[in-house]
């Protein structure tokens, strides 16, 4: 009778917790915000990554002009606040937050945030319904958005953001190994194989030079989330396994040396990183999967408070400038910056702007 | 890429597509009909063009269009891939008279001789980057197919100053798409 008695206080003390400190308006504002720095701009490190790759194309090659208009476009879409591809892609979070939380609350706020994301032109009408074929207009649906979410004990939360486009998405794959076409068998050999295959497979289609996202093991379903995860790390870490922080550099060189190039034309740089991970698998299994993500390397995230305010950034933009949202670095910018973010939200919606001569805002 | 992009004025001529080589970088000027799965199946299937596409330049796109103030604008008009076109391409050139193809990712054997027999070229746009292109388009004129079809699949009929596309298949048979594939299939084959 004690212990039934002190179970249903404990519950009661938690959810009040949650709900005493946590703003919706302010979360959902939050999530608005993510959404519309991960479309239209890009992370410093991708940036960076594409600025030294139009440095080691050939003068006059078509691989140096392709990235000269890909770092043109960028600048365009972080000083008109547009997105930076039209497929603005499947809509992906990864929660972290503490356990007086109710999981519900975020997932209501970022649901709302992605509605008005998508009317206020951040984000495409991108959800179909499979079957109907119905587009559902708000980019909200039966398993839109994505959502990862787990508990921890740190006292605020981490909201990060995957924005990834059709094009790459449709060029992601799964080997099994052992692979006889590849004469690939189960060692990390053979999953190199794989991977170089995949990116020879990938050319063209995937807008190149792209981001690859690889997970050895796993089952056929925990190892292609595995594969997606890895692009939450920064593109110039190195692994902690040293057989994957080798293999992550050999692969990157090796994909750059097959002449695939920006968008297929040809060049050196045909992958601008390559994350990999690792899951137990089954004696009888040995997965290799892998998600190819396009040059627009849509991902932000930010450390939030407990009232659902903006505390900072995961990912540094590094643009020249920054934007009115003051964050050029990582570290955090100051809480009190939230009301300009969500001013910057307000003053520079896409739908706002006329058009004078037709042409766009 | 020697250089300057080239200049294309649309409607254009056969000589002047017989003109450019695979790995021309080219600016067009002037109208840009956009048709993707819809247009291609519709009129492949017999459908009447609502358009003249005499001379003309399809653009496999799926624009992002507001309307403001009674006007369309483009928000945002990256190339969508090519190659789902692929069956329908090569038959609505040669029907049609179409003289530039827009698009992304190249396409195969037979739009690549309808290309050749006929005098037509395929046009790289930069996948992605769909601020730069949405920038050159200069005006919206037109819309068919809206209601039909929906916007991104519907013919707009979009005026565009210096739009940059690279030329990646040629009239002369010539495709930067099979040329690159073959060079990273060796050098892939080197590596294992």
């Amino acid at each position: 009778m004690k212990t039934s008695k002190k179970r249903p206080s404990v519950v009661r003390k938690t959810k009040k917790a949650g709900k005493s400190n946590l703003d919706p308006k302010i979360l959902e504002a939050t999530f608005l915000e993510i959404i519309r720095r991960t479309s239209c701009e890009l992370p410093g490190d991708a940036l960076n990554a594409i600025r030294a790759g139009q440095k080691r194309e050939k003068p006059s090659s078509l691989g140096k002009y392709a990235l000269g208009v890909v770092l043109e476009n960028v600048e365009l879409a972080r000083k008109n606040s547009l997105p930076l591809c039209q497929d603005t892609g499947t809509v992906t979070f990864y929660i972290k937050h503490p356990h007086e939380i109710d999981e519900s609350v975020l997932k209501r706020a970022a649901s709302a945030a992605t509605a008005k994301a998508t009317a206020m032109g951040y984000l495409r009408q991108n959800s179909v319904d499979s079957l109907t074929g119905k587009n559902s207009g708000n980019n909200l649906g039966p398993g839109s958005p994505v959502f990862y979410i787990e508990t921890w004990r740190n006292p605020s939360m981490d909201i990060r953001l995957i924005l990834k486009g059709g094009g790459c998405e449709n060029v992601g794959t799964q080997y099994s190994l052992p692979n006889v076409g590849l004469k690939a068998g189960r060692d990390l050999d053979g999953v190199e194989k794989c991977i170089l295959d995949a990116v020879f497979k990938a050319q063209g289609k995937g807008c190149g030079p792209g981001i690859l996202g690889v997970c050895i093991g796993g089952d056929r379903a925990s190892s292609l989330s595995m594969a997606k995860k890895q692009f939450l790390r920064p593109l110039n870490d190195t692994s902690d396994n040293k057989d994957l922080a080798k293999l992550e550099k050999a692969i990157v060189k090796k994909s750059n040396s097959l002449d695939i190039g920006p968008m297929g034309f040809g060049g050196e740089t045909t992958v601008l990183g390559c994350k990999i991970g690792a899951l137990n698998r089954l004696p009888a299994s040995y997965f290799v999967s892998l998600s190819y993500m396009c040059w627009a390397y849509r991902r932000q995230g930010a450390t939030v408070g407990l009232d659902g305010s903006l505390k900072g950034w995961l990912y540094p933009t590094g643009a020249a400038g920054g934007t009115k949202t003051g964050a050029k670095s990582g570290k955090a910018t100051s809480a009190k910056a939230k009301p300009a973010r969500t001013g910057s939200v307000k003053t520079k919606p896409v739908k706002t702007g006329s058009a004078k001569k037709g042409g766009r805002r | 890429m020697k250089g300057q992009a080239i200049q294309l004025q649309t409607p254009l001529s056969e000589s002047d597509v017989r003109n450019l080589r695979r790995g021309d970088v080219v600016e067009i000027t002037g109208m840009i009909y956009t048709g993707r799965d819809a247009v291609h199946k519709y009129l492949h299937d017999g459908g009447e063009s609502p358009v003249d596409l005499n001379g003309s330049i399809i653009y496999h796109c799926g624009p992002v269009m507001v309307q403001e103030n009674g006007v369309w604008v483009v928000k945002a008009a990256g190339p969508t891939t090519s190659i789902r076109e692929e069956p329908y391409q090569g038959d609505l050139i040669r029907k049609f008279n179409i003289r530039g193809v827009i698009g992304k990712g190249g396409m195969g054997k037979k739009t690549l001789d309808a290309c050749r027999e006929h005098g037509c070229v395929y046009l790289h746009a930069i996948g992605g980057a769909a601020q730069v292109l949405a920038e050159r388009i200069v005006r919206v004129d037109k819309v068919d197919f809206l209601e039909k079809f929906g916007s991104p699949e519907a013919i707009w009929h979009l005026v565009a100053d210096k739009f940059p596309a690279v030329v990646t298949m040629d009239a002369h048979g010539d495709s930067l798409h099979e040329e690159v594939e073959g060079i990273s299939r060796q050098k892939l084959e080197s590596l294992f």
